[in-house]
């Protein structure tokens, strides 16, 4: 289980390994808020069609399977959407289209396909919590660098006066083009790059001492 | 509906608010199939067939079944049955009709299913409150507007894998996700544009 976490979280993270669910990753993670709003939405969206699907997975003939899917997991996300409007209606605002479209978002799809109808109940369970924060985690970190850049501002829509953050570069020195769609582009694939870096340092570490031991 | 109206749907659809570079749907097949040029084509062709296809029937049954019904809220699932019914009626019809056309779709067919352009497009008909003219509009250039987004990045592509020098940490995705930054930074300049 542990390895697990591990797994969603760096090993293979949903979207800087299995380079999946570019679409929201970039398009609402301009403020902290929509970041976490997103992640926590998929997050349970996940586990909770993992769980579903994981249930069902005898029963579901193979020929079908992927309608099948898409129906169990466009239930969560009607849910999840409703809920949204009615409790968190700015957040509901401004991630706007992205929240219905969480049903062709392909992590959940893929983790269907390749965990939940597979595994037992608890492991597709723990594997959807896994994965949704690996996912969470990502949309976060995009989001503290693009604001941070682009707004000159931390913790946008959640903490200071009126939700807008603490201040930290002044106005006049913030790019705002790092908000813009060009940014998302940017800062994604430069944190790709970076995790390709690590992994790969990382695997030359493990083989060079392995070569050492031989 | 006037002429106009209609121009700067089209245009909107195409340039302004592009799919890929502005709006950020569809990005997965974008980025997969954009390696070679003849492949981008082909799906891209697919893409317009399918987001045309897709913009009649959702408004249709938007219209005729979900708000005389009061459904509303069963939108998303409803939409999304409707795509994945279309793509493999489309996927049959051409197997048995027009096999030269399948051929050359065949394998992107199905994928178009989890694009979120195609339900993107849909929802965004019904948020905007188009009619049907409106909607079909849309749903066609809406997937010109992807056609060009990925015919063009697939040229930079092919370029980028020939001569291009980069750090060895941004080899294959992120370097592409670079270029289509620039890319989307050149689209930019679009957004002045307007039909009054």
């Amino acid at each position: 289980m542990k390895r697990q976490f591990k797994d969603g979280l760096i090993g293979n993270n949903p979207v800087l390994v299995q380079l999946l669910g570019m679409c929201s990753t970039m398009a609402i993670t301009t403020t902290l808020f929509n970041g976490i709003g997103m992640g926590v939405s998929v997050l349970v969206i996940l586990t909770c069609s993992n769980i579903v699907i994981a249930l069902l997975r005898k029963l579901i003939p193979a020929k079908i399977r992927i309608a099948c899917y898409i129906v169990v997991i466009a239930g969560f996300v009607t849910m999840v959407d409703l809920l949204l409007q009615a409790f968190l209606p700015a957040l509901s605002a401004s991630l706007g289209v992205f929240i219905p479209l969480i049903v062709v978002n392909c992590i959940i799809l893929a983790r269907a396909e390749s965990f939940a109808s597979k595994n037992s109940v608890l492991a597709s369970a723990v594997d959807g919590v896994a994965q949704g924060i690996g996912y969470t985690a990502v949309l976060v970190v995009m989001c503290v660098i693009r604001e941070l850049l682009g707004n000159g501002t931390f913790g946008g829509g959640l903490i200071g006066p009126g939700g807008a953050g603490i201040r930290i570069i002044p106005a006049d020195y913030s790019a705002l083009l790092v908000i813009l769609p060009f940014g998302g582009f940017i800062t994604l694939g430069c944190l790709i790059a970076l995790m390709q870096w690590a992994l790969k340092k990382s695997a030359a570490k493990a083989g060079g001492s392995k070569g050492a031991e031989k | 509906m006037s002429f106009s109206g209609i121009l700067s749907i089209a245009l909107g659809a195409i340039l302004i608010e592009n799919f890929i570079y502005i709006k950020f749907l569809g990005i997965c097949p974008f980025m997969g199939v954009s390696k070679k040029m003849d492949t981008a084509t082909g799906m891209g062709l697919a893409v317009i067939f399918v987001m045309g296809l897709a913009s009649v029937f959702c408004w249709i049954v938007n219209r005729y079944l979900l708000v005389p019904l009061g459904l509303e809220y069963m939108q998303t699932v409803a939409y999304i049955l409707v795509i994945a019914a279309l793509v493999q009626f489309v996927e049959m019809f051409l197997q048995k009709s027009v096999p030269s056309l399948y051929q050359a779709l065949g394998i992107y067919l199905p994928l178009i299913t989890t694009n979120c352009a195609v339900l993107g497009v849909a929802l965004l008909n019904t948020q905007y409150g188009y009619g049907f003219v409106e909607s079909v509009v849309y749903g066609i250039t809406g997937g010109v507007g992807f056609l060009i987004a990925i015919v063009l990045f697939a040229s930079v592509r092919e370029r980028l894998e020939l001569t291009a020098e980069y750090p060895e940490a941004f080899e294959g995705f992120p370097i592409a996700l670079i270029s289509a930054g620039l890319v989307a930074l050149a689209f930019m300049g679009f957004s002045g544009l307007k039909i009054s």
